[in-house]
């Protein structure tokens, strides 16, 4: 079991999906929100996942093939 | 010893102990360093700064690792050079040259990697690591060779030969990893979690970034104790953008601005603003990575991460961590962000070349452009102080330049060189 910290960056066309819902259903991933700003025209939402390492990769597949962003929430770790 | 009260959520404000940590475990927001200012007013003075070492450690009380045995090369204390050539080119009257690009790995990192080194060392860490395209990786592994300990760096796989050598030559481990930039931070996350190393940028970076501070510091030093109108400061994280203002707002505060009352730091000490403090804030980007400007530019409180496709490699960046806070200082100083054209990078680095004779690296080749477009814009006028920071050394990004190289083939005779100089 793994536990990923994210941020998910959505679209305008994406803010009234519920994204984070079907990622708990559709896949053995428990998501945890931490912080959030969503408005009219673009949000974020930072969260946990828990599940394995698989699964999670599964996941945030599907959530990217929704044309919402998935980043790691510390920035890039790699620098110039 | 550092004067510290431990470290302190950024956004949400729970208190942490002085450890080797960089996210708050609640709201997963980042932790930056407390200090505590009140004793850090009674020590620290003018002449007690400028009667200490010739480098960034004559800040000590200011930073949050002991001053007392620190890994110092000799970082900081870097030329202030007023540039007449390049003011008179652009219409500027009192332009300044920060040459950051002669630092002992010559890049400005020695400042953060010289604090992050030293605090590593005092949590008893016995290795260093980072994740880098070059600069960093040099100075991860300049310091760690200075301190005895080991480093490992991890690189992209297609990395210029000439920045490998650069890390390389220090003797670290180098990890040239097969695969995009997406994997190299992906396995590096990875690492950082599950190796109990110091990870410059990851588990050290509340202390990493307060290195930076030391390039506010110096330059108010340098102008005998008073700020700049506008500065003018590359950005990749916006790390060191943030810090720049954090060090000119520290001084102000603790009195030590030539003419000005000090003042409380308040709650937030990270958001502190002295009034005093007029410095209009400019961040320079390359625009094929330019998530803070773009963000700026379009009015957005938060970053949309991009994919980087530039040039200037030292500041690719696609997922800013320090995005907001940028956005935040830009606000609140007044000032601006500008993406300049790619093609524009090396004329920046051109021009400083041949007007003021400092070799830069791409990153000042941005900041020298974007100061020719604010300078057009008239966004700075003809008599404002201005301080542009240069912040990598030419030598590292010689391959972009190679259209500046015309040299003359002659014959061993008087007869050759006579006609191709006249000719
Ligand atoms: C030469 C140079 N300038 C500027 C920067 C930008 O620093 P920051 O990430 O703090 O914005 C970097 C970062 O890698 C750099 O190497
Ligand atoms: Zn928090």
């Amino acid at each position: 079991m793994a536990n990923k910290r994210y941020i998910f960056t959505f679209p305008t066309n994406m803010i009234t999906e519920p994204v984070i819902f079907n990622l708990g259903r559709d896949f053995e991933i428990e998501t945890n929100i931490r912080r959030a700003d969503i408005r009219e025209d673009a949000g974020w939402v930072i969260l946990e996942l828990k599940g394995t390492e698989e699964e999670i990769d599964k996941g945030l597949l599907w959530v990217a093939s929704k044309g919402v962003r998935v980043d790691s929430i510390s920035g890039d770790l790699i620098q110039g | 010893m550092a004067y510290l009260n431990g470290l302190k959520c950024r956004e949400c404000g729970r208190d942490y102990p002085t450890e080797p940590l960089n996210v708050c475990d609640f709201c997963f927001g980042p932790l930056e360093v407390a200090y505590d200012y009140s004793t850090i007013r009674e020590v620290v003075t003018r002449d007690g700064i400028t009667s200490g070492p010739l480098s960034i450690w004559r800040y000590k009380d200011l930073l949050p690792a002991s001053g007392e045995n620190p890994v110092d090369i000799m970082t900081g204390m870097t030329p202030l050079i007023k540039a007449n050539n390049l003011g008179k080119e652009l219409g500027l009257n009192n332009l300044y040259i920060k040459n950051d690009s002669v630092n002992p790995s010559f890049s400005f990192k020695d400042r953060v990697v010289s604090v992050a080194c030293t605090k590593a060392i005092e949590f008893g860490y016995e290795v260093l690591s980072c994740a880098s395209t070059g600069n960093l990786a040099a100075s991860v592994a300049a310091h760690a060779a200075r301190a005895g300990i080991k480093a490992v760096v991890f690189i992209p796989g297609d990395l210029e030969q000439g920045k490998v050598i650069n890390a390389a030559i220090y003797g670290p481990t180098i990890m040239a990893i097969d695969g995009n930039y997406d994997d190299v931070n992906r396995l590096c996350s990875e690492i950082a979690d599950n190796y109990p190393w110091a990870f410059v940028n990851v588990n050290m970076r509340p202390y990493y970034a307060e290195g930076s501070k030391t390039l506010g510091y110096e330059v108010v030093e340098q102008l005998d104790w008073q700020v700049p109108d506008h500065v003018v400061v590359p950005a990749a994280s916006g790390a060191m953008f943030t810090k720049i203002w954090k060090g000119f707002n520290e001084l102000a505060c603790l009195g030590l601005l030539d003419g000005v009352e000090g003042m409380s730091f308040g709650e937030d000490q990270n958001s502190v603003h002295h009034p005093s403090v007029s410095t209009k804030m400019h961040m320079a980007q390359a625009f094929g990575c330019s998530p803070i400007a773009a963000a700026w530019n379009n009015g957005q409180t938060h970053v949309v991460p991009v994919k980087p496709d530039t040039i200037a490699k030292s500041l690719a960046i696609g997922n800013p961590a320090d995005g907001i806070y940028a956005l935040k200082v830009i606000k609140e100083s007044g000032g601006s962000a500008t993406a300049t054209p790619e093609d524009t990078v090396a004329e920046g680095i051109e021009l400083l070349a041949r007007t003021e004779g400092i070799f830069t690296e791409t990153a000042g080749g941005v900041s020298i452009s974007v100061l020719k477009s604010l300078v057009e814009s008239g966004a700075i006028k003809q008599n404002e102080r201005t301080v542009v920071y240069i912040t990598g050394n030419g030598l590292k990004t010689q391959e972009v330049v190679q259209g500046a190289v015309n040299t003359l083939p002659i014959k061993p005779t008087m007869d050759s060189f006579e006609s191709a100089y006249n000719g």
